[in-house]
């Protein structure tokens, strides 16, 4: 049995009004495929629900779905929420349909890697492994 | 408080709270809901000094009502955990809530979805929820759920509520972590038989047929109803016998009954069997108040007194197999007895008996002996 071993914890959340939840859905199943403990809060999430929920369940990660074309105000709200609550060394990361340039934008402002349509979901999770172990290796 | 003690088997810490858990219990202390969530991660996750930092917590007694919620998946444990939760908050009641979902024993991973059903409590500053995965557990919690609920009740929290695995037939440990265990069945879980043989029977203080708005919830409440009289040894005390006679007529109960009504205390706990409909709050009123019924039932007859010390005695328990095992499987004595051992098992010249005893006496020190053997057995 691997104590201390630290299992990694996503938030796997819905902001906004669009009820296209599929893709979160299939993301919170890889996620759990890959062996990661995957709180998935369903649909109509508010940032401050989100970042409440991130506090709460000690996330490692909060992962993101927007497809309404909301992305520039919601990742930047949260991103502000997490600081807020001392929660800055979660990390912000996400998918929809994003343009690349917001995506950049996005990411100059701390976020952290976002997926578009397409995405292989092991891409994904191999993307917040190596952040896991990235960090690990920080002393985070 | 007398100090710290050193961190059984936290290897990296070495005494005590290191000054990164000394941080957090100033945090947790503080009454921050982040000192709480990384509190629960540390013991969560067994982190080194996890032991030292429930040390440090629990030598304040603080005893908030413990609720668990059980039952099959789909009867609406999350459901009814929202309901109560929100019901208690109207009354300005802070309530902490864990809720334990299975890990996939494939992958490692889980999916916790209890929140999904508890989205509009998420923001409110008196409740505090958290998902635990089972991580490998079989008993309907996680290893270290009454650890977090130690932890929530530590922090303040006046009510802690615990909704289990949704269970089958032998997930029963909750018994072990709450003063008051609800079971919600719904019409669809089938008749009583089911629950009698489930063991859900003996872990229940209240029952609860939730999805009561459906068909077949009179019928399951009336089935409970008798099962339990069967188990209280009252059965039929209503019922009228086949073929129309009816023994009330004939007397014969009414002595029994005299028996069972004397004084004005009732010996044992009526368990009561409720409906509700948990997605509009029906029903919600009243099993809070057989929920604080039992529990000054409890604080009347002793029972919370006996419970909270059988609990802690498993607790201990617990703590020294874990610790056990630990020791055990971290030693490098150990390990080395046993990779030159499975050998000679596969050559059948040890056995994993001799060979089991002989990393135990490295253990335990030459003095250890199997329970049970006497005198020096001659066997093998």
């Amino acid at each position: 049995m691997p104590e201390g071993d630290r299992k990694i914890r996503v938030l796997v959340a819905k902001p906004g009004l669009d009820g296209h939840d599929r893709g979160a859905k299939v993301i919170a199943s890889a996620f759990r495929d890959a062996g990661f403990e995957v709180i998935y809060t369903g649909l109509h999430q508010t940032p401050e629900m989100i970042v409440s929920a991130a506090v709460q369940e000690d996330v490692d990660v909060v992962a993101m779905s927007v497809l309404s074309g909301a992305h520039m105000t919601l990742f930047p709200r949260v991103m502000e929420l997490l600081e807020e609550a001392g929660a800055e060394d979660v990390l912000l990361t996400g998918g929809g349909i994003i343009p690349e340039e917001d995506m950049r934008a996005l990411q100059e402002r701390g976020v952290g890697r976002l997926f578009g349509p397409g995405t292989a979901t092991r891409e994904a999770v191999a993307y917040i492994k190596e952040w896991a172990a990235g960090r690990r290796e920080r002393g985070g | 408080m007398s100090g710290e003690r050193p961190a059984e088997g936290g290897r990296a810490a070495p005494e005590g709270l290191g000054l990164e858990n000394r941080a957090l219990l100033e945090r947790f202390q503080a009454g921050k809901k982040m000192g709480l969530a990384r509190a629960i991660s540390l013991v969560e996750n067994e982190h080194p000094g996890f032991q030292a930092f429930l040390h440090a917590v629990l030598t304040t007694p603080r005893f908030g009502n413990r609720v668990g919620l059980t039952g099959p998946p789909g009867a609406g444990k999350s459901t009814l955990v929202a309901a109560l939760s929100r019901a208690y908050r109207e009354r300005g009641e802070e309530v902490a809530v864990v809720a334990v979902d299975p890990t996939s024993p494939y992958s490692g991973g889980a999916l916790l979805g209890d929140r999904i059903r508890m989205n509009d409590l998420t923001t409110d500053a008196g409740i505090f929820i958290r998902s635990m995965a089972s991580r490998g557990s079989l008993g309907g919690l996680a290893t270290t759920t009454k650890e977090v609920l130690d932890l929530m009740d530590a922090f303040g929290f006046p009510w802690v509520l615990v909704e289990t695995v949704g269970v089958g037939q032998t997930e029963l440990e909750i018994t072990g972590a709450a003063d008051t265990v609800v079971v919600i069945l719904v019409p669809e879980s089938g008749d009583a038989i089911q629950a009698m043989k489930a063991g859900l029977m003996e872990i229940a203080d209240i029952f609860v047929v939730n999805k009561a708005d459906r068909p077949g919830a009179d019928r399951l409440v009336k089935d409970l109803q008798l099962a339990i009289h069967l188990k209280e040894g009252s059965a039929l005390r209503d019922v009228p016998a086949h073929h129309g006679v009816d023994l009330r007529r004939v007397g014969v109960l009414a002595s029994a009954r005299a028996r069972s009504t004397k004084g004005d205390e009732p010996e044992g706990w009526e368990i009561p069997v409720l409906k509700t409909v948990a997605q509009t709050g029906e029903g919600v009123p009243a099993l809070m108040e057989a929920v604080a019924r039992h529990r000054s039932f409890l604080e009347a007859t002793g029972g919370l007194e006996e419970r909270r010390k059988a609990r802690a005695a498993g607790r201990v328990r617990d703590v020294v197999q874990r610790e056990l095992r630990r020791a055990a499987w971290s030693s490098h004595k150990v390990q080395q007895i046993l990779e030159a051992g499975v050998d000679d098992i596969a050559a059948a010249s040890e056995t994993p008996y001799s060979l089991a005893e002989e990393i135990l006496v490295a253990l335990l020190g030459p003095g250890w002996r199997r329970p049970g053997v006497t005198g020096d057995g001659g066997g093998a």
